[in-house]
C-alpha cells in the first residue's frame, strides 16, 4: 500500500487507530437506526417475544403504518401537521429574520451594534431550555399558551443562526459591490433582495436546516406549552402514546411509537440529502475565495 | 408508574413553576358551592353546557360520547393530555395559571391528598355524595376523602394479589406462597434452580413499596388538619415488610427490571419474573401486552406476614375531582356522579376491562364467575374481588406525595441498586421528605 502518495499533494494515509474510532462511531450512530426499521416491521406481541435487533413475528411494517395514520381517528396526521406547521411557520420565519437581522449587522455601522453583538452572543450561550420556564410564565400571562403561538413566536428567535449570518455575510458579501449597486441607483432593500440574498443562499441554507432540525425534534417548549393534543408536535405525540403503556389501564402502543417515530425521522433524513448539496458546494465555495 | 430521571426533572421544573406562578395567579379560590346540592345536579344537567374533562383512562372517551348521548345539551370536551406523571404536571401547570384547566380530572388515589389539601379541587359534600357510601367499597370509599371532605368518585380498585406464572411454579415444584417466608423460600429455590428466572422484579417502585408498606400494616405518612404532617418510616409495620424485602433485596433474589418498560413485559412473557404483585389491573395488562405467556399465569391471594386472616393494600386506581378553576361545578359534579355512579357508564368502564370500585359490579356474579381463558379458566375474579374486602384500613398519602416518589429513586430506590438495607434507605427518604416539607410551608414530624 503506497502511504505517501505523490509528492506535494495530500497523501491518503490511513491510520487504524482513527478507523478503528471512526468505525466504532458509525455503529453506534448507526445500531440504534437499524434497530428502529426492524422493530418497526413487527406487531406489539412480537415486539416482546423476539431478538430486539433481529426480525421476527409477520412481517407487519405496512399494517403498522396503517395503523399509526388511523389510531385514535388519524391523530397522527394531525400531529404531523401540527410539526410542519412549527416548522414552516418557525424555523422560517427564523431563518428569515436571522438572515435580515444578520445581513443588517454585518453591512451596516450604526451606534449600539456591538452592544446587539454582546446580547447575541449571550444568547447563544444560554440553553432554551433554561428559558422555558420564563417563556412559559409570559406565554401563560398572555393567555397564548395551549395555542400554536405559544411553539411558533420562540421558534422565530434564532440567536445562533443571526451570529451564522453575520459572519458569513461579512465575507461573502463584498462591500464594493454593495457600494456599485448604490452607485448604480438600487435601494438598500432591492440590494438585499437582489444581490446579498443569492450571495448568502449557502450560509442560509445551512441556518434553514439548523432551524428546521432544531423545530422538528422540538420537544421541550411544547410540552410544557401545550396540554392539548390537539396541538401537539410528533415529538410530545410520540411521547404521549408511548406513556400510555405504564400503570393500571395501560395500553401498550409501542408497535406504534416506534412506526411513528420511524415516519417522523423520514422527513428529515429527506430534507439532509436534499440540501447538503447546497450546503457542501457554499462551504467550499466560500473557502479559495480571496 | 415508570419514573425516569427525566421525569423529575420535568417534575421539579413544575413545581418551580408552580411556586413562581403562585405569586402570579389572580387567586381565583372564591367559586364552589354556597348553593351546591342533589337538586342543583339535576337542574345543571337540564340547563347543559360544556365541560373539560382531563383522563387516561381506556375507556373515558367512549363514556364522554355517552354522557353527551344521555344529556344532548351537554358537551364534554374529553382531553388525554397524557398518563400519571404528564398529567399532573399539566394539571399543576393550569391549576397555578389560574386558567386552562378541565371542569372534571382524573387523578389517582395517590395524588388526591395533593391537590385537595392545595385546595385546588371542590369538596362535593354538598351535593349528596356523602350518601353514595354503599355503593362502594370500604377502601375506595377511604380514598376519595381527604380530612373530612369528599373530593371525588372512585373509578376503579386495585386489591393487590400475587400473580404467578404457574409453569415456572410446576416445572421447579414450588407451591404458592401462603406467608412472606414462604415467598423468599420460593424465590431461593427458584434461583437457586435456575439463575437466570427469579421471583419477582422489583427495581425500587416507590407506589408498590407504599403498598406493601401498607399490607404489612404500616402507616408512614399522617396528616392532620391541612398543614400537620407526620412522616415515620421507621414503624412497626414499614419494618415488618422490610425484614422480609431485606432478603429477597440484599440476597439479589429480585431482579431489576424496571417495570412497563419493553424489557419487563418481555420478561413476563417468557417466564423470567415468576411473581407479579400488583393490583387487580394487573390481569388487562397481561391479557392485553404479554400475550405470549397466555395460559400460563394464575392468580392467589396476596401472602401474609402470619398465614392467618388475609389481608391486602390497594395498588393504584384513580378517582374524578372537579376543580375549583371549573366556571361550572354543578355541572361538572353531575358528570362525575353519572361517570362512576350510572349503571350506563360503569358498563362502559367494564366492557373496556377495568377492575371496578362499586360493589354491586364486584359482586354480580357474572362478573366473579367470569373464567379466564388467558388465566387457564381459573374464575379470578373470586379472588380479586374477595381481596377487595380484604384491604386493611386507615392508610394516607403525603400532600406531596408526587415530589415524594420522584425522589424515591436517590434515597431508597439506592438499596435496590447496590442490593443494600432497605431501612437505611428508607431512613433516606424520610430525611428527603421532611427537609422538603418543611420548606413547602408543612409542619413535618418524624414519627
Amino acid at each position: 500500500m503506497a502511504r505517501k502518495a505523490a509528492h506535494g499533494g495530500l497523501m491518503a494515509g490511513k491510520s487504524k487507530v482513527l478507523t478503528a474510532v471512526a468505525s466504532l462511531y458509525l455503529v453506534y450512530t448507526l445500531v440504534p437506526l437499524v434497530w428502529l426499521v426492524i422493530n418497526a416491521t413487527k406487531s406489539q406481541a412480537a415486539l416482546f417475544d423476539s431478538p430486539g435487533l433481529w426480525f421476527g413475528g409477520s412481517f407487519a411494517l405496512f399494517a403498522n403504518i396503517a395503523e399509526t395514520f388511523t389510531y385514535d381517528d388519524g391523530i397522527f396526521l394531525r400531529w404531523l401537521g401540527n410539526t410542519l406547521l412549527y416548522v414552516v411557520a418557525g424555523a422560517g420565519g427564523a431563518t428569515l429574520l436571522a438572515t435580515a437581522a444578520g445581513y443588517g449587522l454585518a453591512k451596516y455601522r450604526f451606534a449600539g451594534r456591538r452592544a446587539v453583538f454582546a446580547v447575541i452572543l449571550g444568547a447563544i450561550a444560554i440553553p432554551g431550555t433554561a428559558l422555558a420556564v420564563p417563556t412559559f410564565l409570559m406565554f401563560s400571562a398572555m393567555g397564548l399558551t395551549n395555542t400554536p403561538w405559544a411553539v411558533i413566536t420562540p421558534s422565530l428567535v434564532s440567536p445562533f443562526g443571526l451570529y451564522l449570518i453575520w459572519v458569513y455575510a461579512a465575507d461573502a458579501v463584498p462591500d464594493e459591490l454593495i457600494e456599485s449597486a448604490r452607485i448604480d441607483g438600487a435601494g438598500e432593500i432591492r440590494i438585499f433582495f437582489s444581490v446579498a440574498l443569492r450571495l448568502l443562499v449557502p450560509g442560509i441554507v445551512t441556518v434553514a436546516l439548523f432551524a428546521v432540525v432544531s423545530t422538528w425534534n422540538n420537544y421541550f417548549l411544547p410540552l410544557i406549552m401545550i396540554n392539548e393534543p390537539r396541538w401537539y408536535p410528533l415529538t410530545v405525540g410520540l411521547n404521549q402514546w408511548s406513556g400510555q403503556g405504564r400503570g393500571a389501564g395501560a395500553e401498550p402502543i409501542y408497535h406504534l411509537v416506534i412506526t411513528g417515530s420511524l415516519l417522523t425521522i423520514i422527513p428529515l433524513v429527506a430534507a439532509f440529502l436534499l440540501l447538503q448539496r447546497f450546503w457542501q458546494s457554499g462551504l467550499s465555495a466560500g473557502s479559495v475565495k480571496q | 408508574m415508570t419514573r425516569t430521571p427525566r421525569r423529575k426533572v420535568i417534575w421539579a421544573l413544575a413545581t418551580s413553576l408552580a411556586v413562581l406562578l403562585a405569586g402570579c395567579s389572580s387567586g381565583d379560590d372564591s367559586s364552589s358551592g354556597g348553593n351546591a346540592s342533589p337538586e342543583a345536579l339535576d337542574a345543571a344537567l337540564d340547563k347543559g353546557g360544556t365541560i373539560t374533562y382531563w383522563s387516561w383512562t381506556p375507556s373515558g372517551k367512549e363514556q364522554s360520547a355517552a354522557f353527551e348521548k344521555e344529556y344532548p345539551n351537554v358537551n364534554v370536551e374529553f382531553v388525554n393530555v397524557g398518563t400519571g406523571e404528564d398529567h399532573y404536571t399539566a394539571l399543576q401547570n393550569a391549576i397555578k395559571a389560574g386558567r386552562g384547566g378541565p371542569d372534571v380530572t382524573q387523578i389517582e388515589y395517590r395524588a388526591l391528598p395533593q391537590f385537595a389539601l392545595q385546595e385546588s379541587l371542590v369538596d362535593l359534600t354538598g351535593y349528596g355524595f356523602e350518601n353514595l357510601e354503599d355503593d362502594y367499597t370500604a377502601s375506595t370509599w377511604e380514598s376519595v376523602h381527604v380530612g373530612d371532605g369528599i373530593y371525588g368518585l372512585p373509578q376503579d380498585s386495585g386489591p393487590m394479589a400475587l400473580f404467578y406464572n404457574k409453569e415456572v411454579f410446576t416445572q421447579y415444584g414450588i407451591a404458592v406462597p401462603k406467608t412472606w417466608d414462604d415467598y423468599v423460600a420460593a424465590a431461593q429455590k427458584l434461583h437457586a434452580a435456575d439463575p437466570t428466572k427469579y421471583i419477582a422484579s422489583d427495581a425500587g417502585d416507590p407506589g408498590f413499596t407504599t403498598s406493601l408498606i401498607w399490607q404489612a400494616g404500616g402507616r408512614p405518612f399522617k396528616t392532620e388538619g391541612d398543614r400537620d404532617v407526620t412522616v415515620n418510616l421507621q414503624d412497626e409495620g414499614t419494618k415488618k415488610w422490610t425484614a422480609v424485602w431485606n432478603k429477597l433485596v440484599e440476597g439479589k433474589l429480585v431482579t431489576n427490571i424496571t417495570g412497563w418498560t419493553d424489557e419487563w413485559y418481555r420478561a413476563l412473557g417468557d417466564g423470567t419474573i415468576a411473581t407479579v404483585t400488583a393490583g387487580a389491573w394487573m390481569p388487562g395488562i397481561l391479557m392485553e401486552s404479554v400475550q405470549a405467556a397466555s395460559g400460563k399465569w394464575a392468580v392467589a391471594p396476596l401472602p401474609t406476614y402470619d398465614g392467618g386472616e388475609p389481608v391486602t393494600a390497594e395498588h393504584g386506581g384513580s378517582t374524578q375531582s372537579v376543580l375549583k378553576q371549573s366556571d361550572n361545578p354543578d355541572l361538572a359534579a353531575a358528570f362525575v356522579r353519572w361517570l362512576n355512579n350510572d349503571q350506563a357508564s360503569l358498563d362502559v368502564f367494564l366492557e373496556s376491562g377495568g377492575f371496578p370500585a362499586t360493589t354491586a359490579d364486584l359482586e354480580s356474579s357474572e362478573f366473579r364467575d367470569f373464567s379466564s381463558p388467558y388465566f387457564g379458566g381459573q374464575k379470578i375474579n373470586e379472588v380479586l374481588t374477595t381481596a377487595a374486602t380484604q384491604v386493611s384500613s386507615g392508610w394516607e398519602y403525603l400532600p406531596y406525595q408526587l415530589y415524594a416518589e420522584t425522589i424515591f429513586y436517590d434515597t431508597a430506590g439506592q438499596a435496590y441498586v447496590n442490593n443494600t438495607d432497605l431501612d437505611a434507605g428508607l431512613r433516606a427518604w424520610q430525611d428527603t421528605l421532611v427537609e422538603y416539607g418543611n420548606q413547602q410551608g408543612f409542619s413535618v414530624n418524624q414519627g
